[in-house]
């Protein structure tokens, strides 16, 4: 199980070209469905234009059980490439994985945890950019010394601890499923008898990360805008 | 312009950073947040933009079509009422011109009536002063042949010519109270 991943070092910044290409793959695929999806829009919508409008509605709802939809509106492109990206990332590693000369190169891009804590550090960041911009410096400033002023310091700590919960929690999720699939998939190949053996499990938990690649990509959006509304409401 | 600020950071002051390379993926981290924001500006763009504008039409489609049925129910309302003042008035005005023209017939009727019997009774009497006038007409004539007979007659006795001009008025004075006299 312990594959190294690829690298090679550009202008001084040391890159995984596995992630680069499996985000690159992700970003593809969510574009593709999106675009293809919206082509033909009819203001009677038909097909994949259905799906496009339920997915928008869902996030609409996350951000409206959040935060006010003036304030929220914002956030809805953000919130809908948001959890197309991560649902798409999730369900990449779930078919198979790709390993070259011991180096992993197909995987789920959200199974290393620099990209979710990447992708968390991003949306904490922008909670912090709205917060400041809705609220103005003073207003920013002063939500870390409600309700109480001598619990600012917890309000800093709670800042970190946000972003990396946010981000060890999708990476722990998808980086396990990966690993219990991969161990499935080697007792599958091991033998025949370890091919019946691993087959029903197999299936089962992909059924299962199935299912879980899409409760965190849930998840990951709507802590987005439980922050995000930490941040830009005034009645917190 | 991130990029640049990390690269320019690589310059200058490699030790930090090259120190940092051996143990975090720099480059995956720009990378992430790159290839994610071109994807959403992407997305914006080609995706969510149109749909966001196609769902926000057809919400204003919905809401004029409901003011429409809304203005043409109104309407249609207003315009039952009107037609059925206008079917109340027709049938009144119906009901009087049927009346009039049934009292204008009892007039006529009446009127027809009247000037039949006044006709009637103009030609009564006309006949009746015919007659009168005949009967009159026909007394004077036998008057005036019975004055030449008598005068005939007389003349026969007397032998004589009379002079019908000298004794008529004599004659028919006579025969007038002979008349009276019956």
């Amino acid at each position: 199980m312990n594959h190294k991943n690829p690298e090679f070092v550009f202008l001084g910044l040391s890159f995984n070209p596995a992630n680069i290409l499996m985000l690159f793959v992700t970003c593809l695929i969510v574009f593709l469905i999106a675009f293809l999806s919206t082509r033909n829009l009819k203001v009677k919508p038909t097909g994949m234009q259905n799906f496009m409008e339920w997915v928008m509605d869902f996030v609409k709802g996350i951000i409206k059980n959040n935060m006010d939809w003036k304030t929220g509106g914002r956030f809805h492109v953000l919130g809908i490439t948001l959890i197309m990206f991560v649902f798409v990332a999730n369900m990449l590693g779930l078919p198979f994985a790709v390993i070259w000369d011991d180096y992993l190169w197909w995987k789920s891009p959200t199974a290393d945890p620099v990209i979710t804590l990447t992708l968390a550090s991003m949306v904490v960041a922008l909670t912090h950019y709205y917060g400041v911009k809705q609220l103005g410096a003073k207003g920013y400033f002063k939500t870390y010394l409600q309700p109480m002023p001598f619990l600012a310091p917890l309000k800093v700590i709670e800042e970190f601890a946000n972003t990396l919960t946010l981000g060890l929690r999708l990476y722990g999720n998808i980086f396990a499923g990966e690993i219990l699939i991969g161990l499935l998939a080697t007792l599958g190949a091991g033998s025949a008898f370890g091919l019946v053996g691993a087959l029903i499990p197999a299936l089962a938990w992909q059924g299962f990360s199935v299912f879980i690649g899409a409760i965190q990509a849930f998840i990951f959006v709507m802590l987005t805008m439980v922050y995000m509304a930490h941040k830009v409401n005034t009645d917190h | 312009m991130l990029g640049n600020t990390f690269i320019l950071l690589s310059a200058n002051g490699g030790g930090f950073l090259s120190a940092l390379n051996g143990r975090l993926n720099l480059g995956d981290i720009i990378v992430t947040v790159l290839f994610f924001s071109i994807l959403m500006i992407l997305l914006k763009k080609f995706a969510w933009g149109p749909l966001m504008g196609i769902m926000d039409q057809r919400a204003e489609l919905i809401s004029n079509e409901i003011e429409a049925a809304e203005k043409s129910r109104l309407e249609s309302h207003k315009l039952l009422e009107e037609q059925r003042a206008l079917l109340k008035e027709a049938r009144d005005n119906a009901q009087s011109i049927v009346e009039n023209a049934k009292k204008q017939g009892e007039t006529q009727r009446e009127e027809l009536i009247a000037a039949a019997r006044a006709e009637v009774n103009r030609m009564k009497e006309s006949a009746t002063l015919e007659i009168a006038t005949e009967k009159e007409k026909a007394v004077a004539a036998v008057r005036e042949e019975f004055v030449s007979l008598s005068i005939l007659a007389a003349s026969k006795v007397l032998g004589k010519e009379i002079s019908e001009e000298d004794n008529r008025a004599l004659i028919e004075e006579t025969i007038v109270k002979a008349g009276e006299g019956r």
